[in-house]
């Protein structure tokens, strides 16, 4: 499949947004941090293309670095 | 041990050996009668190729411990001469309920692919398949099983292997040129050729009881993510022959062995699982943590080590005893071949070039499912619970929920062994994989692929054309000659081309069209030549 799409896919890009955070405001940090992970799951397996996840994987990890430094 | 269960005790018996003046010498010499050195010990046997079994022990598997034999060690047994017994005696199963708290997340039915011999899977206690492995080797008298005989010494030379060995007569020596370790996880080879197991231990406890109990519960398999009647962990309830029910109960890391094992404290924990007037016995009951780890590698000049001893896996997704029939199938033709002049000793290295990628994906699944099951740390606790939240209502995320993932056979990828196919690849079987079974008619009679290929080189001629070929030196099988491919099941797993199969039933090479020169060719590379 054509991989990871990095150009803009969304039309209401705002309003996608905004409902991310209001939809986590309201919850308690640990809920949101649940919340997030459902969220992941639902969307990973909506783009349906295991390589275009694993790259996304990857991409959102980037920059960011071990815990233990490394 | 199992109470459910009639153990039969093997007779110690003195051998010559015990009186000679000088240690007796034996081509090869297998350190463990368990599930793996008994299954390795009847492939050597069909051989014709007698070995001595060793074992400190007089008496099956004390537990009922390996329950799920998955259809490709069934496939091996058929090969071995005990499938029928084992699927004759095992439950077949293929509905099971996954359940959170005490609420039902989804059901599934692992609906059977058609056209296969063997099911996917079968319930059947370690116990029984060792004791029938034990009739079929003393059937076939070929061969020299040695109980109450415990290894309590190795020593490693440059042309034979010298064994100290302990019996209730006493010590004695032999030498072998191979030796077989088939003597389970704490291996007493491993341990006296001071060979790192490396890998990683999971830190909760596992309470594994067998009960017996009659009971008109459907024969599914039942688990539980943090069920109400057991707090904090997994629980799992599957049926074995015999009215025999086999329950796991997770109890974390802090659990005190002696005080989890006494029986009045395992009572209430079933009691609140089965229900508090529910009528059982326990049959059989241990307490585990579980490991993965391997060897870095299976072959040590000499020593060839098998099953557990060379890798151990936690018994999610049954890949112990699966993976362990798996490497005996790939090392003793090999082993047959180096003993009889017809291969170099060189073919043996690629038991591990062949079993030691088979053994990291047991690993990994293992693994993986373990960490799903007990999770290590809040990354994955959350992940799971969310996998757990959407699961009842989303079908996708049942995917995720791991408590297991059934053994299934490996391909050799990227076997040494293997010639590449010049045949049409978009179908069929790649090199390296086993071979795949179909119902076919020979002469008349229903019968099915597989129980033609096994123990020898043989070639699977697919292609639907008369001509006759010069002959390859090995059995040749015919579609439409000799198989008739009743159901056209045959083609559609095979495509065209001719296979030459290996004597472990995995496919060597793969050629477009007869060309008995590039077969032979192949044939040499699958024994180790170049
Ligand atoms: C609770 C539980 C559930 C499991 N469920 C499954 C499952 O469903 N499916 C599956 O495939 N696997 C399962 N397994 C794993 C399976 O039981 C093992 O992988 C299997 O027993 C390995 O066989 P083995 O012959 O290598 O070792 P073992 O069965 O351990 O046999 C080793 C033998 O060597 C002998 N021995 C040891 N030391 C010496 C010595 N010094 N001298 C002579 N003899 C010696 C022992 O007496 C024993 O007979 C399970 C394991 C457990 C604990």
């Amino acid at each position: 499949m054509a991989g990871l799409k990095t150009t803009p896919n969304l039309n209401r890009t705002d309003d996608v947004y905004q409902a991310l955070i209001d939809a986590q405001e309201v919850l308690s940090p640990a809920d949101a941090e649940r919340f997030r992970a459902r969220l992941i799951l639902l969307l990973a397996n909506q783009v349906g293309d295991d390589e275009a996840v694993q790259e996304a994987i990857a991409s959102a990890a980037e920059g960011l670095e071990n815990a233990d430094g490394s | 041990m199992a109470k459910s269960f009639a153990y039969e005790t093997y007779p110690y018996r003195r051998s010559s050996d015990q009186d000679a003046s000088t240690p007796v010498h034996h081509p090869v010499v297998v350190v463990g009668g368990g599930l793996v050195g008994l299954a390795f010990a009847v492939d050597m046997a069909l051989h014709g190729v007698p070995v001595v079994v060793v074992d400190d022990n007089n008496q099956v598997s004390t537990g009922s411990r390996s329950i799920c034999v998955a259809k490709r060690s069934l496939e091996i047994f058929d090969r071995l001469g005990i499938g029928d017994r084992c699927v004759e005696k095992g439950i077949t199963w293929n509905k099971g309920k996954v359940l959170r708290g005490d609420h039902l997340l989804y059901a599934f039915d692992l609906q059977p692919e058609p056209g296969h011999k063997r099911p996917a899977f079968i319930n059947l206690q370690q116990y029984y398949v060792e004791s029938y492995l034990v009739d079929r080797f003393n059937e076939l008298g070929v061969g020299e099983a040695r109980w109450l005989n415990k290894v309590t010494s190795v020593a490693q030379h440059d042309d034979h292997v010298a064994l100290t060995i302990e019996t209730p007569d006493g010590p004695y020596d032999i030498t072998c040129d191979w030796l077989i370790a088939a003597d389970g996880v704490k291996s007493a080879v491993r341990h006296a050729l001071d060979l790192p197991f490396v890998g990683e231990t999971f830190n909760d406890h596992f309470l594994i009881t067998d009960v017996v109990m009659q009971s008109d519960m459907p024969t599914e398999r039942r688990f539980w993510f943090d069920p109400s009647f057991h707090g904090g962990g997994s629980a799992l309830l599957h049926k074995q022959p015999d009215s025999v029910w086999r329950i796991d109960l997770q109890l974390g890391p802090d659990a005190d062995r002696e005080e989890e094992m006494k029986e009045e404290n395992i009572l209430p924990r079933l009691h609140a699982m089965l229900g508090q007037d529910a009528k059982f016995t326990i049959d059989w009951g241990s307490l585990y943590t579980f490991q993965c780890r391997r060897l870095e590698k299976f072959r040590h000049d000499r020593v060839l080590f098998v099953g557990d001893a060379a890798h151990t896996v936690s018994p999610f997704g049954a890949r112990g005893g699966n993976g362990g029939i798996q490497d005996i199938d790939n090392l003793a033709w090999k082993l047959v071949a180096v003993l009889n002049g017809s291969a170099p000793d060189s073919l043996v290295e690629s038991y591990d070039a062949e079993r030691i990628p088979a053994a990291d994906e047991n690993i990994m699944n293992s693994t993986r499912a373990t960490d799903f099951m007990a999770p290590k740390n809040a990354t994955m606790a959350l992940f799971r619970e969310a996998v757990l939240d959407l699961a009842e209502h989303h079908p996708f995320a049942r995917a995720f929920v791991n408590s297991g993932r059934l053994s299934v056979p490996d391909i050799y990828e990227n076997s040494p062994l293997s010639t590449a196919c010049d045949a049409d690849a978009s179908d069929g079987l790649p090199p390296g994989s086993p071979a795949m079974d179909a119902p076919i008619t020979v002469e008349g009679r229903d019968t099915w692929l597989l129980d033609h290929f096994g123990g020898h080189f043989c070639l699977l001629d697919m292609n639907q054309d008369g001509a006759a070929h010069e002959d390859p030196g090995m059995h040749v099988f015919k579609i439409g000659r000799d198989f008739q491919d009743t159901h056209g099941m045959a083609e559609q797993r095979y495509g065209s081309g001719i296979y030459l199969m290996r004597p472990d039933q995995h496919v060597a090479a793969r050629f477009a069209s007869f060309d008995a020169d590039a077969i032979r060719t192949a044939q040499r590379h699958a024994l180790g030549g170049t």
